[in-house]
């Protein structure tokens, strides 16, 4: 019988399996960052042990680093501490850091695709439930604990039992307006944020297969949000020409072998995957979440659920989130009044999203009582931003452009949205106070967010195409 | 931290919400530390506490009737993000077990990798629990590795839950991953010797 691409990949980097045991797996690429890894370098230096490959780790300071004056000290006293701390350890250990004012730094999961650090056929993992995001590429990815950045940093290994496979395929077209945010925020919405625990996720179909490499990219990232251990996509044409010539991709010979290779990446046709979902792009709307998880999306003209469309035992939580969100049951959201935009994150800051924003604000006006962080998600990104002149059609329509990091996606930095506003944002989390203490969140494509950046409301990013 | 799970018999702290993300177990603003102690105090720190830092008096932790090592919560517990910080904010605040009826994946291993034992029920049970705890907040709970069961001691009502060997072997005698992974070291160094690349 066949094998799915998850277990080709997952079966050719096994170091040791053992009966009972949790497979030992070898990773090829390890990222790190400021505030999972300080308890791990401490780790090693209790059992007196060096970095087993320091050369299969990078690092850069992402988290909670500010998004305005880079260039200077950071000014809060623990957040400094952390992204020092990441210095001082990759010092030590020998782990080369893209650190703030290098042009390589930016958000991790930014990061390591456009450097062609993110290659297919790898394992990665990240002290970071987004690492799912280099799935992309037809790499296995997904995120881990400290206990196990440990492990990776000491051994190049991680202990992990293999998860389950499902497949989820979407076919058809997309309709005007229809991004790949809406995509999987439309496949969370139906299978819940609990739907794919326990499983890694293909996603396949022509649907999938048309997207660019930082649309497919925002895809895999969110697999996470609905409980996957992570989520792939095979490399096709499409991946390659992304990959090709850059700075760490292979090259020469070596890029003919490597392509070679890349090229067996796909589930055989009689694979068996442990789960098969399908889906209809024609069926997808722009979407927008209500609650305070994920799951909890519908399209942007839709009605939340009244009281009785949730199943009894669901009702406290459903009543819990929509008070926290101070909304009402049956309600609709088209029209509502939002206080902040936010277009960021390893789900939607990378040059493409930038770009369409650009598009569809190019020469108009933020509404007067909106405040709109544009966050890049990297050096490279910010650059190419600026060469493109997107930073001045963003001056003129009153967004910010800020400096690269995760911002105001977990608010461990200033970039707070204040208690009781509701924020647009293109992140991936709305769970409460996420964007700071009892901050709202919408989260939707960076098309509906720039939308209602204009309009100051929850807006149909349709009615203006 | 204690490295050794093996047997417990204690009340329990109910918190019957789903769906309890890692974000809820500790705001990332409180991710600043750079060792693993003293998390505890910031656990549920939102739920916890108003914005005056006051206690908000219908928390389960702030309960007086409400104590013990075994916290209660409903389904797919610790979704979210990666951060080992929600397990050592539990292991902190002195919790020594979680009973759900559905983790998600990244806190399941987390939790396990600080000795903490995340025990899954089904929602008949989950819901027996909470009733137990509601006709008596000191209600105990027994929670037996060896024989991998969950037992309600007043009603006797018991369910086996499931766990693997080798993590059960490790919550028993103290063992960590790290252990097991620097003692395949030839192996790892074979496993690479036999890549071209490195993917």
């Amino acid at each position: 019988m066949g094998k799915t691409l998850f277990d080709k990949i997952w079966d050719s980097h096994i170091v040791m399996s053992k009966p009972e045991h949790p497979d030992a797996v070898y990773i090829n690429t390890h990222f790190i960052h400021e505030v999972t890894s300080p308890q791990a370098f401490d780790g090693l230096r209790k059992r007196g042990i060096p970095v087993f490959r320091p050369q299969k780790t990078r690092a850069t300071a992402d988290h909670n680093v500010p998004t305005l004056d880079q260039h200077l000290p950071i000014k809060e006293a623990r957040s400094r501490h952390q992204v020092e701390m990441l210095t001082k350890n990759t010092a030590e250990f020998g782990v080369e850091l893209y650190g703030l004012g290098h042009p390589y730094q930016g958000i991790v999961h930014v990061i390591g695709p456009e450097l062609g650090i993110t290659l297919p056929g790898m394992t990665i993992v990240c002290g970071d439930s987004h690492t799912s995001t280099h799935g992309a590429f037809g790499a296995v990815a997904f995120g881990i604990g400290t206990s196990e950045v440990e492990q990776v940093l000491a051994t190049q290994c991680i202990l992990q039992y293999k998860p389950k496979r499902m497949k989820i395929e979407v076919n058809g077209t997309l309709k005007k307006g229809v991004l790949s945010k809406d995509i999987i925020l439309y496949i969370i919405s139906k299978i819940s944020a609990s739907g794919a625990t326990g499983y890694f996720v293909e996603y396949a179909g022509d649907a999938i297969r048309n997207l660019s490499m930082e649309a497919r990219m925002t895809i895999c990232n969110m697999s996470i949000e609905m409980g996957a251990r992570g989520g792939l996509i095979a490399p096709d044409e499409t991946t390659f020409s992304y990959i090709k010539g850059r700075q760490f991709a292979p090259q020469g010979a070596d890029w003919d072998k490597a392509l070679a290779y890349w090229k067996t990446l796909f589930s055989d046709n009689d694979a068996r995957f442990d789960k098969v979902l399908t889906f209809d792009a024609a069926d997808i709307e722009p979407q927008i979440t209500y609650g305070t998880n994920p799951g909890m999306g519908m399209g942007v003209t839709q009605h939340i659920p009244a009281l009785d469309q949730v199943e009894e035992k669901e009702r406290p939580s459903f009543k819990k989130s929509l008070e926290y969100m101070d909304l009402e049951p049956g309600s609709a959201l088209l029209g509502k009044k939002i206080d902040y935009v936010f277009i960021g994150s390893c789900t939607n800051s990378r040059i493409e999203d930038l770009r369409l924003v650009a598009d569809y604000v190019k020469g108009k006006r933020k509404a007067d009582d909106v405040v709109v962080w544009i966050v890049p998600g990297s050096k490279q990104v910010e650059a190419q931003a600026i060469e493109e002149g997107i930073d001045k059609v963003f001056a003129e329509a009153g967004f910010q452009l800020r400096e690269p990091g995760c911002s105001a996606c977990l608010a461990m930095n200033e970039d707070k949205v204040p208690a009781g506003m509701y924020c647009i944002s293109t992140s991936n989390r709305n769970f409460e106070g996420r964007q700071g203490p009892n901050a709202r969140t919408f989260l939707a494509s960076p098309l509906t967010a720039a939308a209602a950046a204009l309009t100051g409301r929850v807006t149909d990013v349709r009615d203006n195409f | 931290m204690s490295k050794i799970f093996q047997h417990l018999v204690s009340a329990a702290v109910p918190v019957p919400i789903e769906n309890i993300d890692t974000d809820q177990i500790i705001p990332a603003r409180f991710l600043k530390a750079t060792t693993r102690e003293g998390f505890g105090e910031n656990l549920f720190r939102d739920w916890r506490f108003d914005a005056n830092n006051q206690p908000k008096a219908d928390f389960a932790l702030n309960n007086p009737l409400y104590s013990g090592k075994i916290l209660v919560a409903g389904k797919n517990f610790g979704c979210g993000s990666s951060r080992e910080h929600a397990a050592w904010a539990i292991a902190d605040y002195g919790f020594k077990v979680v009973v759900s009826s559905f983790f998600a994946d990244i806190f399941k291993n987390n939790a396990l990798n600080n000795f903490i034992l995340p025990v899954q029920v089904s929602e008949t049970f989950l819901d027996q629990v909470f009733k137990a705890i509601e006709a008596d907040p000191k209600a105990e709970i027994e929670v037996d590795l060896e024989n991998q069961f969950i037992r309600i001691v007043a009603t006797g009502e018991q369910e086996n839950f499931d766990i693997n060997a080798y993590k059960k072997t490790c919550l028993r005698n103290g063992y960590d991953d790290i252990d097991y992974l620097l003692s395949l070291r030839q192996d790892i160094e074979k496993y690479e010797g036999t890549r071209a690349f490195n993917f």
